[in-house]
């Protein structure tokens, strides 16, 4: 295959060793091997993520509205009331509407399931601790998850309630108008990060707390606030969840849902509010760095020297360990943002949502990304370099964690890929400047060069790159 | 099976004919559209195929990734012309629309 | 690697049968969703990590969406069906398996390695082109955004695509413009 599999590693590790019953792993068999468990691994965080994240919105609502929450299931806090309601809809009897279209309406809390679920395959808990490092992680992160819309509004048609339909048909409309905003404002981090590969981005982060993409430049700090609105409504969670409002749809497209498929909406639908949330903790919150400036450079230093030596290492182990903890508790703040945000805000009309969308976040979005390409050029040409600070971001992270850059120099320049000439490739870029800015021009080009150049050392320090 | 050329070219072909008898065979105007998607699906399994394992490279893709943006913008023109029908007609049976017939 | 391309070839070839033979417009649009889904996985294996990721944005989350969304708009009752006469059927399904067998036919008789060979002696290539042959290479993204803002490195004296690009760009405006003038609510002519 062609991307940097997690699971090429522990292949390796496995490839030769004896299995009882089987007989000696052979390449092909180690990698399935590695692929199924790390698949158990991400399964475990998809199934996990509901769990607490249901939890945490009894207890959040409850307290809200002044009252305890879930206080009995499992001690004081409730923590195992997730657990209970699980086994409650499991017993609950599966049924089926019979003016309802059977196969449509079977499948389609799968289709919101599945969607949900392989988001989390290019999503990067901590340096190199992703599924799959592709190239176009976050590109394919939302295409992956625009799919979700789909098996919702099979559900909202294949139901024969109006109540679904009308659902079904408000999810189709909000959702068509909402991707444009959220790719937008996604696009804003990438134009200053010159990449879509998620762990590149959450790498570029490293070193302080102004290496954040929030406070690159106002646009990004504006655009935050804005991605933030946007994957609220395209979570469809409160005060954009026009697809299931209970006061006048009665539930929306899961009207007619039972027991375990009904749930399986709401795994769904936690899952994707909590991936999205980590994307938004990627892009713009500094992923899984602390913003704290000594400790931020340690942590990473040991990630990455852990990750050069190829083997298990205790300390880079350790790092990563913390690294990820970080990333999920900024995403889990993001999600109890939204949950704050559900049950204090009324719900809005459909269209008044879809004003919102049309008529001021797509406009706001687009000013941004204007903007946020604008920004750097105004510095480059005021005062001869792209940002505020006088190095480049990709130069900034790169400062603070040297120490493996030149173990892995000589490696990453013998397996050429083409495409890592291309900034050397700088022939365009001077024709387009004015002939008086030639020195600054050039100066940019020096400039864009070193940060890829960091940028891409980060990319190979940060695993061996093997393929098939 | 390894996969080469003409597994994937077999899949091409076979997307393409769906796709055309699709449109041919239905008579909803939107399961005409879902018949040129796949025919364009066929051909872009085509240009994706001869960029990975012949010397087209690069090109291929390229032009693929024009079909999808192109099939796109006919997807939204077309269904625009399926609205306007649907008011005209009350249906979208294209058998209804012969207006024009002599 | 070679299951993986059975699966999908399998899953996008049986969803496009599917499509043909359902009769319901929401069941067809799911067996799209499900062919479609698998060419995208298909063109993954392919080396074409950036066309697959576009697949499934824009036809799969974007177009079929809105299809989806037209049906529901012009359903003129629940399960909506428009069966095609079974002579149209029978005669559209024989010309359709005869266009197909030429087709295959037409494919095992060809000798794509030699062409290949030849085209390239022809055009005085000495080898090929680098990284799209092998199936070592899947990071499109790059390469294709240069290729797009008419750079290409891959190739030697190779012309970019900056001016389709354009055209693309300005197309798009163009039918954005013209699907909503198209669609427009009527309130003048009510046709009874």
């Amino acid at each position: 295959m062609i991307y940097t599999l997690a699971a090429n590693s522990l292949s390796k590790a496995l490839e030769g060793q004896s299995v009882p019953l089987y007989g000696e792993l052979t390449e092909g068999n180690a990698l399935v091997v590695a692929a199924i468990i790390h698949a158990v691994l991400i399964f475990h965080v998809f199934a996990l993520c509901p769990f607490f994240l249901i939890w945490l919105e009894r207890k959040g609502s409850g307290r809200i509205q002044d009252r305890l929450g879930p206080t009995r299931v499992g001690g004081r806090f409730g923590w195992l009331q997730s657990l209970a309601d699980g086994i409650k809809l499991i017993q609950k009897e599966d049924l089926c509407p019979p003016v309802a279209d059977a196969m449509l309406f079977r499948s389609a809390p799968y289709i919101v399931c599945l969607a949900s679920f392989a988001a989390f395959v290019v999503l990067p808990f901590s340096h190199n601790w992703v599924a799959v490092s592709a190239d176009c992680g976050l590109f394919l992160l939302l295409a992956i998850l625009s799919l979700e819309v789909f098996g919702i509004i099979m559900a909202g048609y294949s139901s024969g309630s109006k109540w679904s339909l009308f659902g079904g048909m408000r999810e189709a409309a909000q959702m068509v108008s909402y991707e444009i905003p959220l790719a937008i404002c996604a696009l804003i981090p990438i134009v200053s990060a010159g990449s879509l590969n998620l762990g590149e981005i959450g790498d570029m982060q490293s070193g302080h707390l102004g290496n954040w993409f929030l406070f690159h430049d106002p646009f990004t700090f504006v655009a935050f606030f804005v991605f933030f609105v946007v994957l609220t409504a395209g979570c469809k969670r409160a005060p954009f969840d026009l697809a299931e409002a209970e006061s006048e749809l009665v539930g929306g497209f899961h009207t007619e849902y039972s027991g375990m498929r009904w749930s399986f909406f709401f795994m769904g639908e936690y899952a994707s509010m909590f991936a999205l949330c980590g994307v938004a903790a990627i892009l713009f919150l500094g992923g899984w760095h602390t913003g704290i400036p000594g400790l931020d450079g340690f942590l990473q230093t040991a990630r990455a020297k852990g990750a050069a030596t190829g083997e298990f290492n205790t300390l880079g182990y350790l790092a990563n360990v913390i690294g990820a903890g970080v990333f999920v508790s900024k995403a889990a703040f993001g999600v109890f943002v939204q949950i704050w945000l559900r049950w204090t805000l009324p719900r809005l009309r459909i269209d008044q949502v879809m004003i919102t969308c049309l008529k001021y976040l797509v406009p706001i979005s687009c000013f941004l990304f204007l903007g946020a390409t604008v920004w750097p050029l105004l510095f480059m040409f005021g005062m001869g370099q792209t940002t505020i600070h006088p190095e480049p971001l990709g130069n900034r992270a790169a400062a603070s964690w040297p120490a493996e850059a030149d173990a892995t120099e000589s490696d990453w320049s013998a397996s050429t890929i083409p495409d890592e000439q291309l900034p050397s490739d700088s022939a365009p870029l001077e024709v387009e400047s004015p002939a008086g800015q030639h020195a600054v021009s050039a100066n940019k080009n020096v400039e864009l060069q070193v940060r890829n150049d960091s940028s891409e050392r980060t990319a190979l320090a940060a695993s061996s790159e093997v393929r098939q | 099976m390894q996969p080469d050329l003409s597994s994937y070219l077999f899949i091409g072909a076979v997307l393409f004919v769906c796709g055309v008898i699709c449109m041919a065979t239905k008579r909803n105007a939107i399961g005409v559209l879902m018949g040129v998607e796949l025919v364009l699906n066929g051909a872009n399994v085509n240009f994706v195929a001869f960029s990975k394992y012949t010397a087209l490279g690069l090109d291929g893709q390229v032009f693929s990734l024009f079909v999808i943006v192109l099939a796109a913008a006919e997807a939204a023109v077309a269904l625009a012309i399926v609205l306007n029908f649907y008011n005209n007609h009350l249906t979208v049976d294209v058998d209804r629309g012969n207006k024009l017939k002599g | 690697m070679s299951w993986f391309f059975t699966i999908f070839a399998l899953a996008a070839c049986l969803g496009a049968v599917a499509v043909v033979i359902s009769q319901s417009v929401v069941r067809m649009a799911f067996w799209l969703v499900v062919s479609l889904g698998s060419v995208a996985g298909l063109f993954f294996l392919a080396d074409a990590d950036f066309i697959g990721a576009a697949q499934l944005l824009i036809y799969v989350g974007g177009t079929l969406v809105l299809l989806v969304f037209g049906i529901m708009l012009t359903a003129s009752g629940p399960y909506m069906k428009i069966p095609a006469s079974p002579a149209e059927t029978v005669v559209a399904g024989l010309i359709g398996l005869m266009f197909l067998f030429m087709v295959f036919s037409t494919i095992n008789d060809v000798d794509w390695n030699g062409s290949k060979d030849r085209i390239m002696a022809a055009s005085g290539q000495t080898e090929k082109p680098a990284g799209f042959d092998d199936g070592s290479e899947g990071n499109t993204l790059r390469p294709l955004g240069f290729a797009l803002l008419g750079v290409r490195p891959d190739v030697k004296d190779g012309a970019g695509y900056l001016l389709p690009f354009e055209i693309a760009s300005v197309h798009l405006l163009v039918v954005l413009i013209g699907a909503a003038y198209l669609a427009r609510a009527k309130r003048r002519q009510d046709v009874a």
